[in-house]
């Protein structure tokens, strides 16, 4: 889009082309949307198989392809270590030299850093922890029980995948966002995209910072299209826990709130579930396959509250407790105290400074990799703009 | 949207949100109780000021509250019993909320009825078993609700009660008590 408007610029990468889908994901990752919503500028999945979900590796090809097709002037190898104000642009220094430019959009990612509660320092020593950074496969954490701190798309994948190693799996449930795989026939996606929910704008969302920080959704992309919630886990002997809140005395103590959190997933399940019925009455969508609704989750009966940390029951923790971006290189008051970047619609707080690639960035659809294409076309329009209201 | 009311200020709240969101000095607020003993396990409880918006506050009266076993337990019953206050605190801070998300969502409520029951196996205080906790083993709420809406969205006002309320989160969550002596 740059070169479209011949604007000079360069692609600053510090490992290589798709560097997290290489070095930042677990071995058994697939993407959770399908296929044919796999697509970039002018470049769209077009393999042999548009409902299934690609692996890390094969996005990563995908992304090489992308990399060649667009020409991008990509330095790989390069890292940026600040980014300072001039008079008229920005100095962006990086450990191969430094650079003066006008503008910058800043695409480094929204999950750079594993984001642990404090209380991850007290758990004793004895035990293994891994981020979802760390953790590759199963075969990587001791034998023996594991506890998975965390119940959206990543932990339910990896709960899942470590009960099938053989290991007793705990699973300690905050707010989620349950989705069945498929609804009414369809990839539960396809109606996200298709009834507008994906398309809702960011001045259109009641609360955008809640919108912002809406955990990713109970879902997987498996060949077999299977439903990944708390119900399947629990069927699989998952044992269900509340929102660990403390540790105290060598024990992890969890939220006595589990119900709640199930019950809230569940109603706003439902709601979702209308809109996808309303909208496809009023568009002539429906379907042969009427409206219908999962059964309520069942929550354990009496879910424990606590768990001694140093009786041998469990060996290893998976924090998947999200993700948070780094911006310590960047030198430019545009980060709030939480370590967000200011921003409104990818227009960050800073002349010629702009944003990609962070949730709900312009509109839902923003969170994944098929919202690029508006988003960046919406954000390049504004940069040529300013460059041309400066020159 | 007809105008409801049940009665809460939801616009001077979410004024508040949004100052506070700003500053959130302002935000620290500590509540205080000083209590006496009587006599037995008889104690006295007054309620009167507390800290917010940077400044000390005070309730319009002092609220006195007694605290005492009943006659089951050889006590004098000259008031409901410690953990019983735990229900009270829990069953109107989520009947508030109630009101409050429904006020939010514009839904008329015509009456609001909790019961809130803790079952309470007391070997525990008395050291008759040191497996069981000396607190509520579980505590349930049942809520009958008359309101214009739907029985969904009334679940969900409940829901939503439960997931901002200071009451529950203090129950169903540990907190840091730190108990000291001058
Ligand atoms: C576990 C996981 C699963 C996901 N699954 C899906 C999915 O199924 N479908 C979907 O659509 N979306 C998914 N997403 C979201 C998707 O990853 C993002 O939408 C997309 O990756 C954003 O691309 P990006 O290039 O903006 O950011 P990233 O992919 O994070 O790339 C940022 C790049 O910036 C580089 N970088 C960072 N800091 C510096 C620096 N200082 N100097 C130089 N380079 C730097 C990094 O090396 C990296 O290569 C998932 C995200 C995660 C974390």
């Amino acid at each position: 889009m740059l070169t479209e408007r011949s604007i000079d610029h360069v692609v600053l990468e510090r490992g290589e082309v798709a560097n997290s889908w290489r070095r930042e994901r677990w071995d058994s990752l697939r993407l959770l949307t399908p296929n044919w919503q796999t697509g970039l500028p002018g470049l769209r999945y077009d393999g042999p198989d548009p409902d299934g979900y690609l692996t890390a590796i094969e996005l990563a090809g995908f992304l090489d392809r992308y990399a060649a097709f667009s020409g991008a002037p990509v330095r790989t190898g390069t890292t940026v270590t600040s980014v300072r104000r001039t008079g008229d642009g920005y100095r962006v220094a990086t450990d191969r030299g430094e650079l003066d430019c006008r503008a910058v959009v800043i695409a480094s990612g929204a999950c750079n850093r594993p984001s642990l509660p404090p209380f991850a320092a007290a758990v004793p020593p004895e035990i293994v922890q891994v981020t979802t950074f760390d953790y590759r496969r199963p075969d990587d954490l001791p034998d023996g029980g594991v506890l998975v701190v965390g119940a959206s798309a990543t932990g339910v994948q990896l709960a899942a995948e470590l009960r099938r190693s053989g290991r007793p799996v705990t699973l300690s449930v905050g707010e989620h966002v349950r989705l069945p795989r498929t609804y009414r026939g369809r990839d539960v996606l396809w109606w996200m995209d298709a009834s507008g929910v994906w398309d809702q704008r960011h001045d259109e969302i009641d609360d955008l910072e809640r919108a912002r920080r809406l955990p990713s959704p109970q879902l997987v992309g498996t060949p077999e299209r299977a439903t990944l919630d708390l119900g399947t886990l629990a069927a699989m002997d998952v044992e269900l826990v509340g929102r660990w809140a403390a540790v105290r005395d060598g024990r992890a103590l969890f939220s006595g709130g589990l119900r709640n959190v199930v019950a809230l997933a569940d109603l706003k399940l439902d709601r979702l579930l209308g809109t996808f019925d309303d909208w496809a009455r009023s568009s002539g969508q429906e379907s042969a396959t009427p409206p219908q609704r999962p059964a309520p989750t069942a929550v354990p009966p009496s879910p424990r509250l606590r768990l001694d940390l140093c009786g041998g029951e469990i060996r290893s923790i998976v924090w998947a407790t999200g993700y948070r971006p780094d911006y310590s290189w960047l030198d430019v008051p545009v980060v709030d105290p939480k370590g967000r970047l200011r921003h409104t619609a990818g227009v960050v707080d800073g002349p010629g400074l702009y944003a990609l690639g962070l949730p709900v960035l312009r509109r839902r659809r923003s969170s994944y990799i098929h919202g690029i294409e508006d988003d960046a076309r919406a954000v390049v329009a504004h940069l040529a703009g300013h460059l041309a209201a400066a020159a | 949207m007809t105008a409801i009311d049940n009665g809460v200020n939801v616009q001077a709240l979410l004024d508040a949100r949004d100052v506070l969101k700003g500053t959130p000095e302002a935000a620290q607020f500590t509540w205080r109780a000083s209590s006496t003993w009587q006599n037995g396990v008889h104690s006295t409880t007054r309620i009167q000021n507390f800290y917010g918006l940077g400044a000390e506050q005070n309730h319009k009266s002092e609220t006195v509250f007694e605290a005492d076993h009943p006659e089951v337990f050889a006590a004098q019953d000259n008031g409901i019993t410690p953990i019983e206050y735990l229900l009270v605190g829990l069953a109107s801070c989520l009947t508030a909320g109630v009101a409050s998300v429904a006020q939010n969502r514009g839904i008329q409520l015509r009456s609001v009825e909790a019961t809130v029951e803790g079952n309470h196996d007391i070997r525990g205080i008395l050291g008759a078993d040191s497996d069981v906790r000396n607190g509520y083993n579980d505590i349930r709420v049942a809520f009958r609700i008359d309101a214009d809406a739907s029985q969904e969205e009334i679940e969900a006002l409940v829901a939503q009660s439960q997931k901002r309320s200071a009451v529950f989160d203090a129950l169903t969550n540990p907190t840091d008590v730190s108990v000291s002596v001058s």
